[in-house]
């Protein structure tokens, strides 16, 4: 964009949507929305406190433990889709169903079978990455150039080594991106997860904030939250360029 | 190269691999060979010649093991094949390399799938990766080589498991017209050197004529066999001798007249 002959940065318009925050916030207009800079200054506040340590180290490890079990499920399931006919059939309505479905719904489910803690929070974290997962890989999987699967045949691959050498690493691009897109539906099934449970980790520090009405510290932890998931995503955006020759030498 | 009089008349050498009445239809109904009967000589380059739509490159993967023939059956080296073989290696179109992995991982990947031990395997890849003339690429991925470059990739993959017979699938047609001619002559030699049997498939006339003992001509929808050629064309002296050979340039005009016929 050009304004009068200077080029405008695409984040620029951040700081107007900011500086119009700050005025709104300061007219004192809502509870709800307080200055933007008072929030700013409370994220300072609250990020060396060591509820919100706890918190972070809680969520982090229901967060990777619940990615872990994702990737290590959903990969070779999508592989397993992606090759084979009879377990597409089987299983793919299932992936898909779950993929659109209001999976908020289902966390209670989840929470009567694994009851108030931190399994319940991991399961729910799968429960919205996983699915992406698999689609993201079974697609990789069915665009792996025919020959490739035919050398390896003709050279005497087993199953086994077929998966391993050839499958995985020709739908690595797609995987890496089904990850990404995991691991933010992931960001979300944490933070729903403890905001059900309420309890655990920011659920927990979002009910007292939200109950004492805080609502600098409410927006403050939002705010944080936004941030390492938009961090997250941008490293995995990052891994995914450096695979990317690998499309292009694709037919 | 020695210029050595051809001895003009040999007993032929025996047949590798032996193809009895195989026919096929896919999936479909669409019947893609039908009732072909065919031996590959030790030793030779036999070239399947046709317009698209004759079965060539499904007679190709018959051999190779990859697709199963709805009938009829093919033997090599004694054995009936019911699967790809170790004595058995191809060469594929699109050259099918491993865009993850280096062109000495590449040509390796044959031996490292028998679970040869690294150093040895990479010896073996280093030799073929030198004798199709990519010596010092070998740390290279096949995205940072040309078309050529990393077919040669493909060729020195499958030389390096030592197979009897190599299958070559329209080997030349993705790389353009000046290397493919490099290509053509580097394979005679080749063809010379490793005294390994040859099954090549293209559809193109002079390539066929250039570079096979024997050509086999099939008919398409469904494909059959129409004729044999054997174009006794001096193969021992100048490469570009070849293409101003009389018989290599009447031989090429018989076959086209014959196919002509297939066109619309």
């Amino acid at each position: 964009m050009k304004i009068g002959g200077f080029r405008i940065p695409m984040a620029a318009s951040l700081i107007v949507w900011a500086v119009l925050w700050e005025v709104v916030g300061r007219t004192g207009a809502s509870l709800i929305i307080p200055p933007l800079s008072a929030i700013l200054a409370r994220m300072f506040e609250i990020v060396p406190t060591p509820s919100f340590g706890a918190a972070l180290l809680i969520t982090g490890k229901a967060f990777l433990l619940g990615n872990a079990i994702s990737i290590g499920v959903g990969v070779p399931l999508g592989i397993l889709l992606g090759r084979s006919t009879i377990a597409d059939r089987m299983i793919l309505p299932w992936v898909t169903m779950f993929l659109s479905a209001p999976l908020s719904a289902l966390v209670p489910v989840i929470m009567v079978i694994f009851g108030l803690g931190q399994t319940t929070i991991v399961m729910t974290v799968v429960m919205f990455a996983v699915w992406i997962i698999v689609l993201d890989t079974r697609a990789g999987v069915q665009g792996i150039a025919p020959s490739l699967v035919e050398m390896a045949q003709s050279f005497g691959a087993s199953r086994w080594q077929a998966f391993t050498r050839i499958y995985f690493f020709a739908a690595l691009p797609e995987i890496l991106s089904g990850i990404r897109l995991g691991l933010i539906r992931a960001v979300k099934g944490v933070i729903i997860g403890q905001l059900l449970v309420s309890i655990v980790g920011f659920g927990s520090l979002f009910e007292i904030y939200l109950s004492r009405f805080l609502m600098e510290h409410f927006w403050a932890l939002l705010f944080i939250l936004f941030a390492l998931a938009f961090a997250i995503n941008e490293i995995l955006v990052w891994l995914e360029r450096k695979v990317e020759y690998y499309a292009s030498s694709r037919h | 190269m020695m210029a050595k009089p051809k001895p003009s008349i040999q007993t032929a050498p025996p047949a590798i691999v032996q193809v009895k009445s195989v026919s096929k239809t896919y999936p479909g109904g669409v019947e893609a060979l039908r009732d072909v009967s065919l031996d590959f000589r030790q030793g030779q380059l036999t070239t399947l010649l046709g317009p698209s739509g004759c079965g060539k490159t499904t007679l190709l993967k018959i051999i190779a093991g990859l697709i199963p023939a709805s009938g009829g059956e093919v033997i090599v080296d004694g054995k009936a094949v019911t699967g790809p073989g170790p004595e058995r290696a191809v060469v594929f179109q699109d050259f099918a390399l491993m865009p993850w992995a280096t062109v000495l991982r590449n040509v390796a990947f044959g031996l490292e799938l028998r679970g040869t031990p690294r150093a040895e395997r990479e010896a073996v890849a280093e030799k073929y990766i030198g004798e199709v003339g990519l010596k010092g690429f070998e740390n290279r991925y096949p995205h940072e080589l040309s078309g050529g470059m990393r077919q040669r990739v493909g060729l020195a993959r499958a030389l390096a498991v030592q197979a009897k017979v190599l299958l070559m699938d329209e080997p030349f047609s993705a790389v353009d017209e000046q290397t493919r001619r490099k290509f053509q002559e580097d394979l005679l030699q080749l063809v010379a050197i490793e005294r390994k049997t040859f099954i090549f498939v293209t559809h193109s006339i002079e390539e066929a004529v250039y570079v096979s003992d024997r050509i086999v001509l099939l008919h398409p929808r469904p494909g059959r066999i129409s004729s044999i050629v054997e174009p006794d064309i001096p193969r021992d002296g100048d490469p570009e001798k070849i293409r101003r050979n009389t018989t290599y340039i009447d031989t090429v005009e018989a076959i086209w007249q014959g196919l002509k016929q297939y066109l619309d």
